[in-house]
């Protein structure tokens, strides 16, 4: 049963991120503070720090990788450090972590690879606190690009292991 | 679906039929044909009225599977002197002879209710003999390129002595929508892209089919429970059942052995992912590797003793052979680039692979000791080479750059030669080619 939500929840985090522009939450960085301090916040909404909106705009929901590489840059572990201390504090969600890989690859590697990236982000969420039955991975490989262009610029933002929150009480 | 095509060796009356031997017409494929042998295939004799139709469709088709080898040119009806309206009556070598048509294929069908019978004869006009014996096919309507695929085949068998390819089938992965909303559902058609029917809906994310060594059951990986597990589906009744696998993991990769009793896949768990087989009918399953490096991609060798797969143990994705029980590796790869999804030839001299190097993608085969690598294409994308039955042919997809980007299935003879598109209905990828059927 539990499964089964987490997987509707991938379902909207999904079309969610189809229809936005992913530089809109692609910053690894998280931290686009806009908006975060207003007074009259709309729960649910990105404004609502509880929100999983909050979490995949403000927060950051996805750190990226090198070529061939599961190493989680400085930059992401900036990200992670921010899940980690949400996860903490909304102790309500749950999170299945995606990773995945370019198309430059074959199929069956970049399954393994999104599965390494994957853990690797949880890994570190576990390492800073986070329970680790909290915590799924699920790696998907080439299947689900967000860019679709066969250059660098696209590859970059495509190698990422995005944590996807599943449960909470606003959506 | 149900196609029952018999096979019975015709018995003409008054004619002996003619065994050639090391005769003039022979094709030797592993030479690489420069220039292919004329044939011609008229249409078959219809011996009622309602078979005319049915006449002209397969040689159609026997004409299609033969020129599409590469191995031999067809001579146009246009072009023929003789006109062939008796199945029983001698053949006119010399109106074959002065259009250059080494080989000619005659036959006859009767088409009765839902039934369908078809003989053929295969002449060497040079040597102006019968080539083999004359044979009779019985089929159903439905069936009727099952039957030409048959002619065809005991024709390219005769000429070439090697075993044929056309009546066979292969299971792949439709594919729809553009690259960042791709839908994908299992499919399987006949070898030239006719006759295709789908095996799943596109819900969840499917990979990766894999036939049986005799084509009753496909193995792939779907996402329907929203983490990529192996699915074993039985092709006649297209009932399914899942795997067993430990919550928390993932499985993938996977490939029958040659008994079909055994499977082998790659399992990831916490980050690492290794190879596993496991008993389909106890789901006894047994770790085969155990390297904190990737290790996917399994493949038997014919005889089910060797395992070939993929491993990045030495930093980069190379390819390694290691027994069917697990153990000690030996790498196999030792070129410039990165080498991945390794397959066994069913004639077990050579594992065809897909090879990645300075940007682009390339289908491969090597000597099972990686002796004499030889690259057969070249592009952005190609990927998930399968063998013909004979171990003559490659199929596998290509996906085309940009935004825009689409794949489709190809096919290439092991010589490097021949590379052709094979149509399919929507966009294709991970084909598996399946047994020559019976």
């Amino acid at each position: 049963m539990k499964l089964k939500t987490s997987i509707v929840m991938i379902c909207v985090a999904l079309s969610l991120g189809a229809c936005s522009g992913a530089n809109r939450f692609g910053n690894e960085a998280g931290g686009t503070a806009s908006g975060a301090a207003i007074n009259g916040v709309v729960p649910g909404s990105a404004s609502d720090p509880r929100s999983a909106a909050y979490f995949q705009q403000a927060v950051g929901d996805r750190v990226l990788f090198a070529v061939d590489q599961s190493t989680l840059s400085p930059a992401g572990q900036v990200t992670l450090d921010g899940q980690a201390a949400w996860l903490l504090t909304n102790t309500d969600y749950t999170a299945v972590i995606e990773g995945h890989a370019d198309e430059q690859g074959t199929r069956e590697y970049n399954l393994a690879l999104g599965a390494r990236r994957a853990d690797a982000a949880r890994a570190y969420l576990v390492s800073k606190g986070v329970a680790g039955n909290r915590l799924q991975v699920v790696s998907y490989g080439k299947e689900r690009p967000i860019e679709v262009c066969s250059d660098e610029a696209c590859y970059a933002k495509n190698r990422r292991a995005v944590t996807v929150l599943a449960g909470g009480l606003t959506s | 679906m149900m196609v029952r095509v018999l096979c019975v060796l015709l018995m003409f009356m008054g004619v002996a039929p003619v065994l050639a031997q090391n005769g003039p017409l022979r094709i030797e494929i592993t030479e690489g044909v420069i220039e292919p042998l004329p044939f011609a295939v008229p249409d078959l004799v219809a011996e009622t009225p309602a078979s005319v139709q049915m006449g002209q469709q397969i040689a159609r088709v026997i004409a299609a599977d033969l020129t599409g080898t590469g191995l031999f040119r067809e001579l146009p009806a246009s072009a023929h002197i003789s006109r062939v309206t008796d199945f029983g009556a001698p053949v006119q070598y010399a109106d074959w002879k002065a259009i250059n048509a080494q080989a000619l294929v005659t036959g006859a069908v009767n088409v009765q209710g839902d039934q369908v019978v078809v003989k053929f004869r295969l002449y060497d006009v040079f040597a102006g003999t019968e080539l083999g014996d004359g044979l009779q096919f019985v089929g159903t309507v439905d069936g009727w390129r099952r039957i030409a695929h048959k002619v065809a085949d005991a024709v390219y068998s005769r000429i070439t002595g090697e075993g044929g390819y056309f009546d066979s089938r292969v299971v792949y992965v439709s594919e729809t929508g553009s690259k960042a909303e791709r839908r994908k559902r299992l499919a399987i058609m006949d070898y030239d892209g006719a006759n295709v029917q789908y095996l799943t809906g596109s819900e969840a994310i499917v990979l990766a089919p894999r036939f049986s060594a005799n084509g009753d059951r496909v193995l792939y990986t779907s996402y329907e429970t929203g983490f990529p597990r192996i699915y074993v589906l039985d092709v006649g009744s297209v009932q399914r059942r899942v795997l067993e696998s430990q919550e928390g993991t993932m499985s993938f990769a996977p490939r029958f052995a040659p008994n079909g009793r055994t499977v082998v896949y790659s399992l990831s768990q916490n980050g690492n992912t290794d190879i596993y087989s496991m008993d389909i009918a106890t789901s006894q399953a047994q770790r085969l590797t155990n390297a904190p490096s990737i290790e996917t991609a399994p493949s038997f060798s014919p005889d089910g003793s060797q395992i070939v797969f993929e491993s990045d143990r030495s930093g980069s994705q190379q390819l390694y052979v290691m027994s069917a029980s697990g153990g000690e590796a030996r790498r196999i790869s030792f070129g410039d680039g990165r080498y991945g999804t390794p397959v066994w030839s069913p004639r077990g001299d050579l594992i065809a692979f897909t090879k990645q190097s300075k940007g682009r993608f390339h289908i491969g085969v090597m000597r099972v000791d990686g002796s004499e690598e030889r690259l057969l294409t070249a592009s952005f994308l190609d990927e998930g080479p399968t063998w013909s039955p004979n171990g003559r042919v490659i199929m596998f997809a290509r996906e085309t750059q940009g935004a825009a980007g689409r794949t489709s299935l190809y096919s290439v003879d092991i010589t490097g030669r021949n590379l052709r598109p094979v149509r399919t209905p929507e966009g294709g990828s991970d084909p598996s080619w399946g047994p020559l059927q019976p």
